[in-house]
């Protein structure tokens, strides 16, 4: 506002129009994404009390009744324990079984991202620094990988070196280093053309501290908010593998391999086996995305 | 636009040899598929001898160079289980996949660019805002999950459609096909909408970003200055500047979904090209394994190719030309 | 006399923003008569644009058209259906726009999109159509023009698709061609040509066009009379012979002394002080009076209302003497 004053401040009354009303519920309409935060909150601090709060522990075959298999949500077992959300064909409780699995699924999220973060900023972040031939060899390589689709490429990938945990892990590292290397790039060589840099460069500091002291943590924030969404894929395709029997092993089931366990009794209608772990997994995926979308656009991020 | 062809034609041939290396290197790795053809109680002599006879004795890269050699007259090894030529096994599953491919990438744009159309022209309004968010439902939710949830739905709870197989076929040209009958139609739709609910939000996404868009720029104000009627605005200037990244996706999309035809067709018991590599990881048979990659990279490659074409065709500022990367 | 063709009075068009309701077009009055080209003057954010929108009711959200009457021939436009609007617009107003470059869809060639514009309002064959294309090209200088309309606009030159859209606006003989800076975006040489052609064409046709302009120069070589626009209303108006030598408006004058085109050889250029001022953010009493050589203290309290002086409009509490213009 002028410091003059102003004749024109404000609406004038015969100015308050239907048309002003939508555009004004236009600007202020903001979607909530307070309930999923604390959903993937409550989500992770599950994960962690696993042991401590199942009522059972899937992996103990010991603790495990086979006379209990595949009861309803609800139905009370042999040994007086009530399965609130139903057994499996095994005789587990689904609810201990969802406690642990939702472990497996997010350390295996978290841990390949985390991998696939490190591998994709350094070679994104050598790329930009060095340029020429290098940076035409590595981006060579990016757009190799990522001209196939990541289920196939992960697919075959597990289908030479096994199934388990740890192989999970490096299969979805492979197939999503390539997207993190290719946006910290551009992030990069955009953060390279300021001035401060130019600056240092001139100044004769040596390549490796402009890279790692001024380049790297200017320019890393965009990737980082975009890995947030990230998590969420690594998560899916963890899933997806699991369900297909190449992911992880049947001693340490993700969401995905529980699924995958109940779906034979999906068409007898014992659907509790895989909806439930299904249920998990799907507000799982959703409250990272929304998470993950919320943050992209407060730091505006373009994926 | 010779050369262009040209270049493209040594870029493909290039992607293809690297993905060879890559994809024997890799699959070699997979445990010994003697264990699993040979019955225990059949003595080392004999073992010795199909080690022999599938030349798996040879160091690997011998084994890469008579796989190539042979591949270039067109023959991609025998698969170890089925005994005949992993071609002729991938070829006979070819036809369903792609039945189920072509349906699911109609379905997606004949919903998909009304829809988006919709939602993009009024992206305030409460239809636009369901569409959006069904979007994000649709793309980001695990395909097998959804699979299984179509499966709840039609199949078990309302017992509509059928949920495995593909159900009647007539044969057509040769091929076997389940698009002629009432009976192969109901098979297909499931699997086919599992398929296509991914590609189907991204269109949507696309096509109103891309109407929201359009519609602000000065060409649309200046046809509604001289007149022109919101039907023809949107139904011809809007969308045949939409049409372009539409026909884009289209042709990207088409490679993975093939590759996501081996979740749908695991889930529908779809018997496609797609089950025969889960089948063949499953039982280590790795000449199919490899020829069902190779294959697909040709494929990718052939429809990028096609694309890049149609683009061309659509896009009067397009012209092909060698310096294209 | 006969009733004007387009006559505008009390026309406002506000912005809606969270903060207030902005208006771009503060109470706008200016007549058209049949025939005659009318030159719109101001700076950028003056609202002459927007004006030019609002007489055709093409003005989207967060804009709105609020107030006032656009009587052409007779007819309220503001009360116009939006099938009557759109069957007005293109075929008794056309309109061109600025930007040549971006006016012009990419991927439509240039007889359907000169075709169109005739389609929409009548109903004749499409080789009817493309024949008429063909003609109204050759009109305005474009040479082969059957070869032409089948080619698209990445064709054409900046200049060429100004004289497509020229041609468009010709098609259907409109009263009164509507034309926001068609010359900005072109360098002077095409400038000039275009000018003559459309001072040309309309003479002929007995068009009438609002040009809108921030280029004094430019509505010295083409406009029968002026209308000078400051923060989102007519400041002046009158015949441009009248307004160049004696200008009323302290603001005009400025206008003049800092255009190269208006002032002597030797003599240097001098800019108005200060900056028009912001949409949301104007003053009090006459919106120039922070900007003004001429202020007196009522200007602050009182905003000055159109004065009539023969065939003059202004609106001013200490205007010009004559003699003191450059």
């Amino acid at each position: 506002m002028s410091p003059s004053g102003s004749s024109t401040q404000g609406i004038p009354a015969y100015a308050d129009t239907p048309l002003r009303q939508k555009v004004l519920r236009r600007i202020r309409s903001r979607p909530t994404t307070r309930g999923a935060a604390i959903l993937l909150g409550g989500f992770v601090l599950l994960a962690l009390l696993a042991p401590f709060i199942a009522p059972q522990n899937p992996h103990d075959l010991a603790s495990l009744s086979v006379m209990d298999n595949r009861l309803a949500p609800g139905t009370g077992g042999m040994t007086g324990m009530v399965y609130w959300l139903g057994t499996d064909a095994q005789g587990r409780d689904m609810l201990s079984a969802i406690l642990y699995g939702l472990r497996t699924s997010l350390l295996v999220g978290l841990s390949s991202t985390a991998g696939a973060l490190a591998i994709g900023v350094a070679a994104g972040l050598v790329a930009a620094q060095l340029g020429g031939a290098v940076d035409a060899a590595i981006m060579r390589v990016v757009d190799f990988m990522l001209g196939f689709p990541s289920i196939l490429v992960a697919l075959v990938l597990l289908a030479s070196i096994g199934r388990g945990v740890d192989k999970v892990i490096i299969a979805i590292i492979l197939v999503q280093w390539a997207q993190y290397a290719r946006l910290m790039r551009a992030s990069a060589l955009v953060e390279r053309r300021k001035e401060y840099i130019e600056a240092a460069i001139n100044f004769g500091l040596p390549t490796r501290h402009i890279m790692l002291a001024h380049l790297l943590p200017n320019s890393i924030g965009s990737v980082l908010v975009v890995s947030t969404i990230s998590i969420a894929g690594a998560i899916t395709l963890e899933a997806t593998l699991s369900f297909l029997g190449v992911g992880v092993p049947v001693t340490q089931p993700s969401l995905g391999l529980l699924i995958a366990n109940g779906f034979e009794f999906l068409l007898s209608g014992e659907y509790w086996i895989a909806v439930f772990p299904g249920i998990a997994l799907v507000l799982l995926i959703m409250s990272l995305n929304v998470v993950g979308d919320r943050l992209r656009r407060s730091f505006n991020v373009r994926a | 636009m010779t050369a262009y062809v040209l270049q493209r034609l040594i870029q493909s041939v290039l992607v293809l040899l690297a993905v060879s290396v890559v994809v024997f290197f890799a699959v070699y790795g997979i445990g010994d598929p003697i264990e699993l053809l040979v019955p225990p109680q059949v003595s080392a002599a004999e073992r010795a001898a199909l080690v022999r006879r599938l030349g798996l004795d040879l160091p690997v890269w011998q084994q890469y160079f008579t796989f190539m050699g042979n591949a270039l007259k067109g023959d991609l090894g025998r698969s170890f289980v089925h005994g005949v030529p992993a071609i002729e096994l991938i070829l006979a599953r070819l036809p369903a996949t792609f039945e189920l491919v072509l349906l699911a990438m109609s379905l997606a744009a004949a919903v998909g660019v009304p829809l988006g159309l919709l939602a993009g022209l009024d992206p305030e309004s409460r239809p636009a805002r369901l569409i959006m968010g069904g979007t994000v439902l649709g793309y980001s939710l695990p395909s097998f999950w959804k699979g299984m949830m179509l499966i709840l739905l039609f199949g078990v709870a309302l017992g509509w459609l059928p949920t495995a197989g593909r159900g009647e076929m007539v044969s057509v040209l040769g091929f076997q096909t389940s698009l002629l009958t009432v009976d192969g139609l109901r098979h297909l739709l499931l699997p086919a909408l599992n398929l296509a609910i991914p590609n189907m939000a991204l269109m949507i996404r696309l096509v109103a970003a891309g109407t929201t868009e359009a519609m602000t720029q000065d060409y649309v104000k200046y046809a509604r200055a001289k007149g022109v009627r919101r039907k023809r605005i949107v139904g011809r200037h809007v969308l045949r500047n939409i049409l372009i990244p539409v026909v884009t996706v289209v042709g990207i999309e088409f490679g993975s979904l093939v590759a996501f035809s081996t979740i749908t067709e695991t889930v529908f018991a779809w018997p496609g090209m797609g089950k025969l590599l889960i089948d063949s990881i499953y039982h280590l048979d790795r000449p199919v394994v490899v020829a069902y990659v190779l294959l697909a990279t040709l494929l990718f490659v052939l429809v990028n190719f096609l694309v890049d074409i149609l683009y061309a065709a659509l896009d009067p500022r397009v012209k092909l030309t060698g310096e294209m990367a | 006399m006969t009733a004007p063709l387009l006559e505008v009075r009390g026309l406002k068009t506000v912005f809606h923003a969270l903060d207030g309701a902005w208006p771009a077009v503060d109470g706008v009055d200016l007549v058209v008569r049949r025939g005659e080209v009318l030159g719109l003057v101001g700076e950028s954010g003056s609202g002459k644009s927007v004006t030019g929108f609002s007489l055709v009711q093409l003005i989207d959200a967060p804009g709105e058209v609020i107030a006032g009457d656009v009587l052409f021939n007779g007819e309220d436009l503001r009360l116009a259906s939006g099938e009557r609007l759109r069957s007005l617009r293109g075929d008794r107003i056309a309109m061109i726009f600025q930007d040549p470059l971006m006016t012009l869809n990419p991927v439509l060639s240039i007889g359907e999109q000169m075709c169109e514009a005739i389609l929409e309002h009548r109903d004749c064959s499409r080789q009817d159509a493309l024949n008429a294309a063909a003609k109204a090209l050759s009109r305005v200088g474009i040479s082969s023009p059957e070869t032409r309309l089948k080619q698209f606009p990445h064709e054409f030159s900046g200049g060429m698709r100004q004289r497509v859209a020229i041609a468009t606006a010709l098609l259907n003989e409109p009263d009164l061609i509507i034309a926001d800076e068609p010359t900005t975006a072109l360098d002077v040489t095409i400038q000039s040509q275009i000018l003559y052609e459309v001072q040309k064409l309309s003479r002929e046709s007995g068009t009438a066009i609002l040009w809108i302009t921030h280029d004094l120069a430019v509505v010295a070589e083409l406009a029968d009379r002026v209308a000078v626009m400051y923060a989102g209303r007519i400041v002046e108006t009158g015949p441009v012979d009248d307004i160049l030598d004696h200008p009323l408006h302290p603001y005009t004058l400025g206008l003049l002394n800092s255009s190269a085109a208006t002032i002597n050889p030797g003599e240097r250029l001098k800019q108005i002080d200060g900056a028009a001022p912001r949409i949301d953010s104007r003053p009090s009493g006459c919106p120039f009076r922070p900007r003004c050589e001429r202020v007196l203290p009522s200007c602050a309290e009182e905003d000055p209302m159109p004065q009539i002086r023969g065939e003059r409009i202004f609106r001013c509490h200490n205007p010009v003497p004559h003699g003191e213009a450059s």
